[in-house]
């Protein structure tokens, strides 16, 4: 996938984070590949996931679970849901392999939602391939600046 | 209106057999009267054995507003340090876990062993030079430290009913979830996720074993999940809370799984997809594998501040009236390497901020304490099921499965506590 444009993977990730923040949660669980990873780890280090704790360690039926209990519109941490915006930046490609790349950017994002706004930030890497001519996402991995911190409850897509 | 009223809380007021007050979730005085009475005087959960299996292994924990150091010292013991250096209070150990002989305050350089006693201050002819100030000076440690099944509890008092006596009939439901290692022994090694909550840490003691919020608060993902769950805490359900004594409290769903008589089912699955497991289980405990493997893991809270649901573990650390952290993590079970790590993945799942279950019980943590703070009308309810609780055979008060009878049990514990001179 020598072709690739960096600018459409830019896009991409714009286009990731916006369908996050809307709530659209048909967009969002349409770009993931079938073995999909989304990986928010907790404060312990990120060597062995499946031995250790993590705040969002999902695959791809997991995130049709997690999608799928916002949809019931009781998921009460997130009823009403959170108003959304975050800011992606300093994005990189940070490697080529075959059809994937993977590329990191930082955020920050601002939730509003009773009774204050709280800020998150931290570092993205996205592992992204190319299906039949299109981008999709098989890894996120969300990197939280406080995650060795205790942290407010996490229900939206981060 | 006790809420308005300047004097001491009057506790036989505000806790009643059938509701409670709401300035007991708001107010500050009371926050430091339980800081006093409950957190520094009573045994607390500070942290597990196996967080520090090997000498001079280390990790930060908590009891009450405490920051404590729980050590294992060359000699085995595991001890309960607080984190505050003798010199001039400041913090001697900021990783939160490590392996280390010896912590060096940044301060001024003073070195205490993992025992606490001190073993160098720079400078030292400004002291007399060595041997003077050492047995004075060293790291304060909780006084009495006790352990069951690997749990470590502290307690600040000096002298008090001792761990066996506190935990009564609730060491029998630690004891219950170590049998389900066919080597007898719980591990807590998988990391821990911390949730900072909007909310007074009663809420969340008392909602441990609340039976009849589940279908509710859990309605949506129980059905996404087509999970069985929410039928063991229904009208129809067989399974019980029990008042275990001295604030502890359990929903217990062996009834439901004695009826099913299926080994297994309390872990969603079947002995065939665990066959390494069941047969190390049934090696281990012969005939009684059997029922332990029908019965499951227990759903008890100790007073004040540990709770074991099944295959999770969560503590609760008070901040302050309106603010605490619900830590959480899996149960390990040495020797049941075909469930640790589907504990794990359930428990990630279930628990923690982004808790498929968890985050949901957090909301209405947060938006009781919202509700608290309003003046009118003054009272939590607490009398469900009142009417129908009957004494076990051995002498417990048994309640359906959905009824307030552990929230009373917590609240009479509590009052005794509170009232003590």
């Amino acid at each position: 996938m020598s072709d690739l444009d960096p600018r459409e993977i830019e896009q991409f990730i714009y286009r990731e984070a916006r369908y996050a923040d809307e709530h659209d949660y048909d967009a969002w669980e349409a770009l993931w590949t079938d073995d999909a990873l989304y990986w928010v780890p907790a404060g312990g280090d990120l060597a062995e996931p499946g031995a250790q704790m993590s705040v969002i360690y999902d695959n791809r039926s997991r995130i049709t679970t997690r999608l799928n209990q916002l949809r019931t519109g009781r998921r009460y941490a997130q009823t009403p849901p959170s108003s959304l915006r975050r800011v992606i930046s300093n994005v990189e490609l940070l490697g080529r392999d075959g059809d994937e790349v993977t590329a990191a950017a930082n955020f920050v994002l601002a939730e509003s939602r009773e009774p204050g706004v709280q800020t998150w930030a931290g570092r993205v890497t996205y592992r992204l391939r190319l299906v039949d001519g299109e981008l999709r996402l098989a890894g996120k991995q969300v990197l939280l600046v406080n995650r060795d911190q205790p942290l407010p409850t996490l229900a939206f897509l981060i | 209106m006790a809420g308005l009223d300047f004097g001491a809380p009057d506790y036989g007021a505000l806790i009643q057999p059938d509701r409670v007050h709401g300035s007991l979730y708001t107010d500050p005085r009371i926050f430091a009267d339980e800081l006093a009475r409950i957190w520094y005087r009573t045994w607390v959960y500070v942290g597990h054995e196996s967080e520090v299996a090997e000498p001079g292994d280390y990790v930060r924990k908590t009891l009450g507003l405490q920051d404590v150091i729980m050590t294992r010292g060359t000699d085995g013991a595991v001890r309960l340090l607080l984190n505050r250096c003798a010199h001039r209070a400041n913090l001697v150990c900021e990783a939160q876990r490590g392996n280390a002989k010896s912590f060096r305050c940044p301060y001024h350089g003073w070195t205490y062993k993992n025992t606490g006693e001190l073993i160098g201050f720079p400078f030292n002819q400004g002291y007399g030079g060595k041997g003077t100030i050492e047995s004075e000076l060293s790291l304060a440690s909780v006084p009495r430290v006790a352990e069951h099944q690997g749990f470590v509890f502290g307690s600040m008092a000096a002298d008090g009913p001792d761990l066996a006596d506190h935990l009564g009939e609730a060491a029998g439901e630690l004891d219950r979830l170590a049998r389900l290692s066919p080597e007898g022994k719980v591990e807590l090694t998988a990391g821990w996720l911390r949730h900072r909550t909007r909310a007074n840490w009663k809420l969340l003691a008392e909602n441990e074993t609340d039976g009849y919020h589940p279908q509710f608060v859990h309605g949506s993902i129980f059905s996404v999940t087509q999970s069985p769950i929410g039928a063991l805490y229904s009208d129809k359900s067989t399974a019980v809370t029990r008042n275990l004594g001295h604030g502890h409290s359990e929903n217990d769903l062996r009834p439901e799984f004695r009826r099913a008589g299926e080994p297994m089912r309390w872990f969603g699955t079947t002995p065939e997809r665990v066959p390494g497991y069941v047969s190390r289980m049934r090696a281990a405990y012969g005939e009684a594998a059997e029922q332990i493997l029908v019965e499951g893991a227990p759903h008890v809270m100790v007073f004040p501040n540990l709770f074991v649901a099944e295959i999770q573990v969560f503590v609760i650390q008070p901040v302050s009236a309106g603010e605490c952290v619900q830590h959480s993590t899996a149960v390990q079970l040495a020797g049941a390497e075909e469930l640790n790590r589907r504990m794990i993945s359930q428990s990630v799942g279930s628990v923690g901020p982004a808790g498929m279950l968890l985050a949901d019980d957090t909301e209405m943590y947060e938006r009781n304490q919202r509700g608290v703070a309003m003046l009118r009308p003054e009272w939590l309810d607490l009398r469900r099921g009142l009417h129908r609780e009957r004494t076990d055979e051995r002498g417990l008060t048994v309640g359906t499965a959905t009824d307030e009878t552990g929230m009373r049990g917590f609240w009479a514990h509590y009052r005794s506590l509170m009232e003590a001179a």
